[in-house]
């Protein structure tokens, strides 16, 4: 059985301590340990990006990051992005443009979309596609999910 | 009348449970606490086909927070599943793949459980395995479920007209085999339920299926309890796609583990279980003979196919049903003979899945309707609308096309998509130097869209209340599973009672609550619920436009209800909020509305398949353009011109999003998918190589929608939520032939595949070696 490690670090803008597995993984700890259960589990092999969180800004899959690796880092999951300005943007457009269908792939490319228009601002339709490969959508096709980022973007401007 | 102008009909209506699924709010099953619940995991078979000699659980049971370990023998009263009732939830004596639930445990944590399964032995003593329906037919194969002898589990035969005959008026017969391999749903959100017992032993189930009033009955029967005391509440599902329409082993076992330890139980799948453990599409040998005269009118057709299976009989195998529609009454032909065998394998079992068999028999149908007009030197456009069928039609086999937009399908998406000019040129280049060729195919579909008469009938109930506010609550029979079914059912009420979308709440996942309905499947959600839906406010609306005539002293019929106000001709005589409370208050507002929709009377079909299965029927015509790189075999799809009708666009927003996603799920049938069987055993099992198609490679998507105005339809419209998926391979094919002057016969198309048929090595076929 695995000892157990202090971490700290800063999730959706608040400082947290935790004692956690050395095993667990950040999808778990986030979900069983914090109760936010916006992050999604669909494949816990890095595969589908129904688990994407920002860690230090940048996208991840909490699947496959240990909660341990956490310590010391910031933190942002589909809860914290939603509430930001960028992130109430892309819900809006996310909903306009009809980009959730079943919607348990939505939160992790709520994500992965918050970081495409943070860091490419102009990002057109084939960088958006490039930008969301590694979050799979059963339902959409994904137009309509590249025609909301592209939305949400164009109200940036 | 006097909501002219407001209507929502048409108009891009956002989904009501959106916002919550983009800010992450949304509950799904795997988000739900049951407190105090115990986790639950299967011990699945490790042998293909083997007798159990024992099950040693003594060892798991000690390891602690452990709270049960149960096998077939400590639930004697468990009873068959499926829709052949040939499995029990736990296997006894035997198991027949490798996905097979031999023991289960329920404890403290999920790797409690996992721990515990680990300390399970069992002894099995191999028997002989069956890995193709070529070794399952053969004289002398061991048999796989008693009473089936030769291991065919259903068989289906439909004849029209005399073969024979139209074969010898033919100018040209054609004859193929075509093989098609397994796919799987690969819902987002993995399998689940919760299952709890109160004290006085009612079942609450948390459960992601499609048709909870008909499990209701099944686990009723299972646990020896009035089906009253069960009640299924659906959580918002993250996916279904006909993959929740059976009762499969794990929600069966999880009520067990819970009567047994009288907690709730939690079940969840692990990714790699979902692949192992969930339904897929069958593979199908389907051999098509087909004919037609020198003018191009089509003589006959012959179809022989054979279904996989696998070990256990699920809706897979009843996809005949849809598969002989499209061979018979997709195309005017006179003579018609259907012939399929369904046959028990080692593999996993087969389930029901977007398009239910339409995407294979499509995929043959339309391959032969390009060769065939090639054969009598006839443009491939031309030689589909000479047999396009037409409105009014009433086909041999029963179906009466009381709308059918098919011929402007045809035309539109040829149109559209500029088919026949690049047909021609496509064709040019076959012998160019540039090793990389452009195609363009064509293919269309019929499938029903006026919901299914699988069952003895096919309703769906209505509460509506329409409180004291002006606020409706909807309360439906048919759940939504992402597939937008609340939206627009919402949006139907609000447009008989004129009120804006804000007005209705919708509750749909309660069977304590929500009236009966069969179940979400064959495209029928916004043809059966929605007819129920607009019976009911409809009665709503006579009862508030009565009240208001006698208050005001008017006849009935100078009123309306529009933008939250009872009109009287033109004029705003009430606004509806106050004058609903005065009712309220009144001794006889009575505001609670029922209705039930069952789709109306026709001939239903008889044991030899004639008559109608449908009060409608959906139509499509879809080009696919593609680019094949010789070299490489890789076929990249460059943009499909869907033309669909669909009676009336009712949420053009809703309608685009389950087109597009549709044609995705097809492209991907045809090109990337596939799941590898080899000797029984799954072999890919995880995302990385069973190939789900990302965004970068979607395709550019033109879709324009025929508006036929159905007569018996929702304001108009038909089903749509299967078509779209049905004949993006069979177009595909059709683009990769023109493309390249190769036709190929099995799918998928993946790069090696088609490398193979473009090089001529031997194909390699995607299943086992079967005929
Ligand atoms: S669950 Fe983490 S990538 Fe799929
Ligand atoms: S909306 Fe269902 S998986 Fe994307």
């Amino acid at each position: 059985m695995s000892a157990n490690c202090d971490i700290e670090f800063t999730l959706n803008g608040v400082k947290r301590q935790l004692s956690v597995p050395a095993g667990m993984s950040t999808l778990e700890m986030l979900r069983e340990r914090l109760g936010l259960r916006g992050t999604k589990y669909a494949c816990g092999e890095g595969e589908c990006g129904a688990c994407t969180i920002l860690v230090d800004g940048l996208t991840l899959n909490s699947c496959l990051m240990f909660a341990v690796d956490c310590d010391g880092r910031e933190l942002q999951t589909v809860e914290g992005v939603a509430a930001s300005e960028v992130g109430a943007r892309l819900r809006d457009a996310f909903v306009a443009n009809g980009a959730v269908q079943c919607g348990f792939c939505t939160p992790g490319l709520m994500v992965q979309a918050s970081h495409v228009i943070e860091h490419n601002p102009g990002a057109g339709a084939a960088e958006i596609r490039r930008g969301i490969e590694g979050n799979l959508c059963r339902c959409t096709g994904y137009k309509k999910i590249i025609e909301a980022i592209q939305a949400a973007e164009q109200k940036n401007g | 009348m006097g909501d002219i102008g407001s209507s929502l009909i048409g108009k891009r209506i956002p989904k009501l449970d959106a916002p919550d699924k983009a800010s992450g709010k949304t509950r799904y099953i795997h988000d739900l606490e049951a407190p105090g619940a115990l986790h639950a995991k299967i011990l699945r078979s490790t042998e293909v086909h083997a007798r159990i000699v024992w099950i040693d659980t003594a060892a798991a049971k000690r390891l602690p927070g452990v709270h049960a370990v149960i096998t077939a023998a400590d639930v004697p009263w468990q009873r068959p599943i499926g829709v052949a009732k040939d499995h029990l939830p736990l296997k006894t004596d035997r198991v027949r793949s490798l996905r097979d639930e031999v023991a289960a445990v329920a404890a403290d944590t999920e790797e409690i459980a996992e721990e515990a399964l680990k300390l399970i032995k069992v002894h099995y003593e191999p028997l002989p395995v069956l890995t193709t329906t070529d070794e399952a037919l053969a004289p002398g194969a061991p048999q796989l479920h008693e009473g089936h002898a030769n291991n065919v589990a259903m068989t289906f035969d439909y004849a029209q007209g005399d073969v024979a005959q139209g074969e010898a008026q033919s100018d040209v017969v054609i004859e193929d085999v075509f093989r098609l391999h397994y796919v799987t749903h690969c819902c987002m959100g993995v399998s689940g339920v919760i299952a709890e017992f109160d004290p006085g032993g009612s079942l609450l189930l948390y459960s992601n299926t499609q048709v909870p009033f008909l499990h209701k009955r099944e686990f009723a029967e299972m646990l020896g309890i009035d089906p009253g005391r069960i009640r299924i509440i659906q959580p918002p599902i993250g996916g279904g796609f006909g993959s929740k329409l059976d009762v499969y082993p794990f929600e069966p076992i999880a009520i067990f583990l819970a009567r047994i330890t009288g907690r709730p139980v939690k079940l969840l799948f692990t990714r790699e279980e979902e692949f192992l453990a969930s339904p897929t599409r069958q593979p199908v040998v389907l051999k098509l003979r087909s004919g037609c005269k020198k003018d191009g009118t089509l003589t006959f057709r012959t179809v022989e196919t054979v279904h996989d299976n696998g070990a256990y009989t699920s809706w897979g195998a009843t996809t005949p049903f849809v598969m002989m529609q499209t061979v018979s009454s997709l195309y005017r032909v006179p003579h018609c003979k259907y012939h399929t065998a369904a046959v028990y394998t080692n593999n996993p079992y087969a389930g029901s899945f977007r398009g239910y068999g339409n995407l294979q028999a499509t995929f043959a149908v339309e391959a032969h309707m390009d060769k065939l007009a090639e054969a009598v030197g006839m443009d491939l456009l031309a030689f589909r609308l000479k047999n396009a069928q037409e409105p009014g039609e009433v086909t041999p086999q029963g179906m009466h096309f009381k709308t059918c937009g098919f011929k402007q399908c045809l035309t539109t998406a040829a149109e559209r998509s500029d088919f026949v000019a690049k047909q021609a040129a496509n064709r040019a280049r076959w012998r160019d130097a540039n090793p990389v060729k452009r195609g363009i195919g064509i293919a269309s579909m019929l499938h029903v869209g006026g919901g299914a008469k699988i069952y003895p009938s096919d309703g769906c109930g209505t509460i509506l209340k329409v409180d004291d506010f002006a606020h409706v609550t909807l309360i439906t029979g048919a759940s939504e599973i992402g597939q937008g079914s609340e939206t627009v059912l919402a949006q139907l009420v609000c447009e008989e009672l004129g009120l804006p979308l804000s007005a209705v709440s919708v509750v749909n996942n309660d069977t304590d609550i929500t009236p009966w309905d069969v179940g979400v499947h064959a495209s029928r959600t916004t043809f059966i619920a929605g007819n129920s839906a607009i019976g009911a406010a409809r009665k709503a609306k006579a009862k508030i436009l009565a009240a208001a005539a006698a208050k005001a002293g008017v006849p009935v019929e100078t009123l309306s209800l529009s933008q939250g106000f009872v009109f009287s001709e033109n004029k705003k005589l009430f606004e509806l909020g106050k004058f609903l409370r005065g009712l309220h208050f009144s001794d006889r507002a009575e505001l609670v509305m029922t209705t039930f929709y069952y789709e109306p009377p026709s001939k239903h079909q008889d044991k030899q398949f004639k008559g109608d299965v449908s009060a409608a029927y959906a139509w499509a015509t879809q080009a696919c353009e593609v680019e094949v790189d010789t070299l490489t075999g890789i076929v990249r799809l460059l943009k499909v011109t869907g033309a669909h009708d669909v009676g009336r666009v009712l949420n053009r927003l809703g309608i685009e999003g389950q087109i597009e996603g549709g044609m995705v799920m097809g492209m991907g049938y045809a090109l990337t998918e596939n799941l590898v069987v080899e000797n029984c055993t799954v072999k890919n099992p995880n995302f990385r190589d069973y190939k789900l198609v990302t965004a970068p490679e979607m395709p550019e998507m033109d879709i324009s929608f025929i508006e036929t105005m159905d007569g018996e339809g929702p304001q108009g419209a038909k089903g749509v939520g299967e078509a779209p998926a049905i004949c993006m391979a069979a177009a595909i094919a059709n683009a990769i032939y023109n493309a390249t002057g190769t036709r190929i016969y099995a799918l998928p198309f993946t790069p090696e595949n088609v490398y193979r048929a473009l090089h001529g090595a031997a194909q390699a076929p995607a299943w086992g070696k079967a005929a």
